[in-house]
């Protein structure tokens, strides 16, 4: 029961991380209707602009400052490469983002080196902020949630109460009239990919203490990060926080169950091999969910793609 | 009717024609001369990973290019293809069956045909994002199955073999270089040119169609959704042929030839030459592989330099390297070279400037960043240098800062020397 507890408490940390990823990259997607590779290269930037900051004048100021320059890049990239690529289409649109994600890990090991940054959290959230059965949560996790599910009243409270968040909505949806209407749309979505990246900033700086601070770790939440907005529904922002819960909870779950496989193969009736060393199938008898949680997403998300391409409240086709 | 029948023999009769077969005669003819101008072992391997590369993109090109499909998870194909090969040989070699080293690929092939078969029964019902995302996760799914099962991906280490095991083949053991090396310039010649011939077939050519317009071609009565399965598997064979021939000279697979960067480099690589005609990868093959051994021997940041050439391309040049060859081409042909001749040389020593310049900010950075504290002395450009005294950097920061402002004050002109130069129903950049 406490395990169940606490898994479901370091879930809803990773969820929420994810969230606040994707409701970027669907929100980027939804306005030019071309996936964003290197959104999770923009988390990254977050996390070692933010430890570079917190080098000289701590973290606080990095929670800020560091996701505003990330956010500030976002922008130069749409304006400055992206717009000048959509003109040849969406493949050219999609690969470049896909250059752009690995050219940011080159300049990150550039400026840092591969080396993990000794990027930690403030002092003063270094301590236990409560314990279930013996095991303590970390005052930084419930941080980190508070921050994520303030975020996200932040923005959509912005979307659908302001006068800014519904000329976003309709430049979503009919970008021309809302052109004829006399509102600047190439500015509005220069302003979204702005903040859709500045929130992978923020993800950026509040994860990099606990993911480590290292090149690898866009790569790492990359494709997740994908594989949330896709079984959540392109563009849709409830999909995407429904999806990230979910693989969130997935993944922390399957991490600390270990059922072996033998069991389940012998509930079957399969017959064990009598040498292990010799079958083929050696491996599948010896797996365990653990083993297999990270790659669970993926199989999710095939299987969504496959019976139902709309994701889980996608309305148009991906 | 008859005259149906006539066209249809005379575009036969034509498809064989000499000036069809002459570019092969003489790919044939240069691959085989060219171990003779490069007859350095060296060499001989860059030419057979170029090889292996050149095979690999036109056989991804068959899905960006002409099937407008875009793969995220491209290097599986090639990878299980080669995983199997190298399984092959192990077999081959304990219980000695007669499988001769050159018939390998055919296996490896076979092998990619049937994993590209069964993976794109359901990824290629819709290309677009769709298709993207299933091949992205179907190829972390594989690559991660790579660590967990170990009978087949040998975990970590991968799995090794030796094809000197295999079957002599006329006496040949392919224990040399030059012998891998022939064995592989065959096959890339017969894999080029099968690929060429299937994109001449009409399931080819609906490949295309359904590339520019899947709803129009459904209207016509193919299905598009066959179409792509067809060329899916197609592209998945001839993966499983460049895995094989990666086996075969490196004799060994390891998770990184299954992994996201190596489906993200072919699609680079691809990208890189141009996907518009079936030859322009290749263009793109040599350009990466000749960067990846001979810059990588120069400096630790040349994947930030591949990068930083990659993201220009897609910029300025959507259309490939080769793209902006077959432009100047097409104004060599029309007589009028002359034209660019002067204003690229007056642009030409500025440009260069301008990139050595910025390469040596980078290093001259990257060393005072990363060298051990207290060296401060680093070779750029064969002068040795002081990293902590200003004059390099004024040197290097005023030698790029001045080649880009003259390049800005020269472009107009080539560019209108470009306008000229391709005026009468040419093509514009």
């Amino acid at each position: 029961m406490e395990l169940i507890a606490i898994n479901i408490i370091d879930g809803l940390v990773t969820g929420l991380l994810l969230f606040m990823l994707s409701s970027g990259l669907t929100l980027i997607f939804s306005m030019m209707g071309v996936l964003n590779f290197a959104h999770a290269s923009f988390y990254m930037l977050g996390a070692y602009f933010a430890y570079q900051i917190s080098m000289y004048i701590g973290f606080w100021p990095g929670l800020v400052i560091a996701p505003l320059a990330v956010g500030i890049g976002g922008a130069l990239v749409e304006r400055y490469g992206l717009r000048r690529v959509h003109q040849y289409g969406h493949v050219p649109e999609l690969i470049f983002t896909f250059g752009l994600a690995l050219l940011i890990e080159e300049v990150v090991q550039f400026f840092w080196g591969k080396n993990q940054m000794a990027y930690e959290e403030p002092e003063i959230l270094q301590f236990a902020a409560f314990a279930i059965g013996g095991n303590s949560v970390p005052a930084y996790k419930v941080f980190m949630i508070f921050v994520s599910v303030g975020i996200f009243m932040g923005l959509l409270y912005v979307l659908t109460k302001t006068r800014v968040g519904m000329v976003i909505q309709a430049a979503l949806s009919y970008p021309r009239t809302v052109e004829a209407l006399g509102h600047n749309v190439p500015l509005v979505f220069m302003g979204v990919f702005g903040v859709g990246t500045a929130l992978a900033g923020v993800a950026g700086v509040i994860a990099g203490p606990v993911l480590g601070t290292f090149p690898g770790m866009a790569v790492l939440l990359g494709s997740i990060v994908f594989v949330t907005i896709v079984i959540g529904g392109l563009g849709s922002l409830w999909g995407a926080l429904i999806a990230s819960l979910l693989i969130g909870w997935l993944t922390t779950f399957a991490a600390s169950y270990n059922v072996e496989f033998e069991s389940i193969l012998l509930f079957f009736g399969l017959e064990k091999p009598e040498i292990m060393s010799e079958s083929a199938l050696r491996d599948i008898w010896t797996m365990t969910l653990p083993q297999i949680g990270p790659i669970l997403p993926y199989i999710l998300m095939i299987l969504i793609l496959v019976f139902r391409p709309y994701g889980l409240f996608g309305k148009r086709d991906v | 009717m008859t005259q149906t029948a006539h066209s249809r023999s005379s575009t036969a009769a034509t498809m064989f024609s000499v000036a069809s077969v002459l570019p092969w005669l003489l790919a044939a003819l240069l691959l085989l001369a060219l171990p003779t101008v490069f007859p350095s072992n060296s060499a001989l391997t860059i030419m057979n990973q170029m090889a292996i590369t050149i095979v690999f993109a036109l056989a991804y090109n068959m899905l960006l290019g002409q099937g407008g499909m875009l793969s995220f998870g491209h290097a599986v194909y090639m990878g299980v293809g080669g995983f199997m090969c190298v399984h092959i040989m192990n077999y081959v070699e304990v219980n000695e069956a007669p499988v001769p080293l050159p018939l390998l690929p055919i296996f490896g092939g076979l092998f990619g045909l049937g994993l590209a078969s069964i993976v794109g029964s359901f990824s290629t019902r819709k290309a677009g994002t769709v298709f993207a995302m299933i091949s992205l996760g179907v190829g972390e799914l594989i690559a991660a199955c790579s660590i967990i099962i170990v009978a087949f991906f040998g975990g970590e280490e991968g799995i090794s073999g030796d094809r000197t095991y295999m079957m002599p083949f006329f006496e040949v053991e392919f224990f040399t270089q030059i012998e891998v090396y022939y064995l592989t310039a065959f096959w890339l010649l017969l894999a080029a040119f099968l690929m060429y011939l299937f994109s001449r077939t009409p399931i080819g050519r609906m490949a295309n169609a359904v590339r520019d317009n899947p709803e129009r071609a459904e209207f016509l009565g193919y299905s598009a959704r066959w179409v792509r399965y067809y060329s899916f598997c197609a592209s998945g064979f001839f993966c499983g042929i460049a895995g094989a021939l990666f086996a075969i000279n490196f004799e060994i697979l390891t998770e990184e030839n299954l992994n996201l960067a190596t489906s993200g480099s072919i699609l680079l690589i691809t990208f890189l030459g141009g996907i518009g005609v079936f030859f322009c990868p290749i263009v793109g093959a040599i350009v990466f592989t000749l960067l990846q051994t001979v810059l990588s021997l120069e400096t630790e940041l040349w994947q930030l330099y591949l990068g930083a050439l990659f993201l220009a391309t897609v910029m300025f040049f959507p259309d490939g390297l080769s793209g902006v060859l077959m432009r100047h081409a097409n104004i060599v042909q029309r007589g009028r070279p002359q034209i660019l001749v002067s204003p690229y040389t007056k642009m030409a020593i500025p440009a260069l400037v301008t990139v050595l310049a910025s390469a040596g900010l980078c290093e001259v950075l990257f060393h005072g960043r990363h060298a051990a504290t207290g060296e401060h002395s680093m070779v750029l450009y064969w002068i040795t240098i002081d990293t902590h005294s200003l004059l390099p950097w004024v040197v290097l920061i005023g030698c790029a800062l001045g080649g880009f402002g003259l390049c800005k004050r020269i472009a107009p002109d080539v560019l209108e020397a470009w306008d000229e130069a391709s005026r009468p129903g040419g093509v514009n950049p």
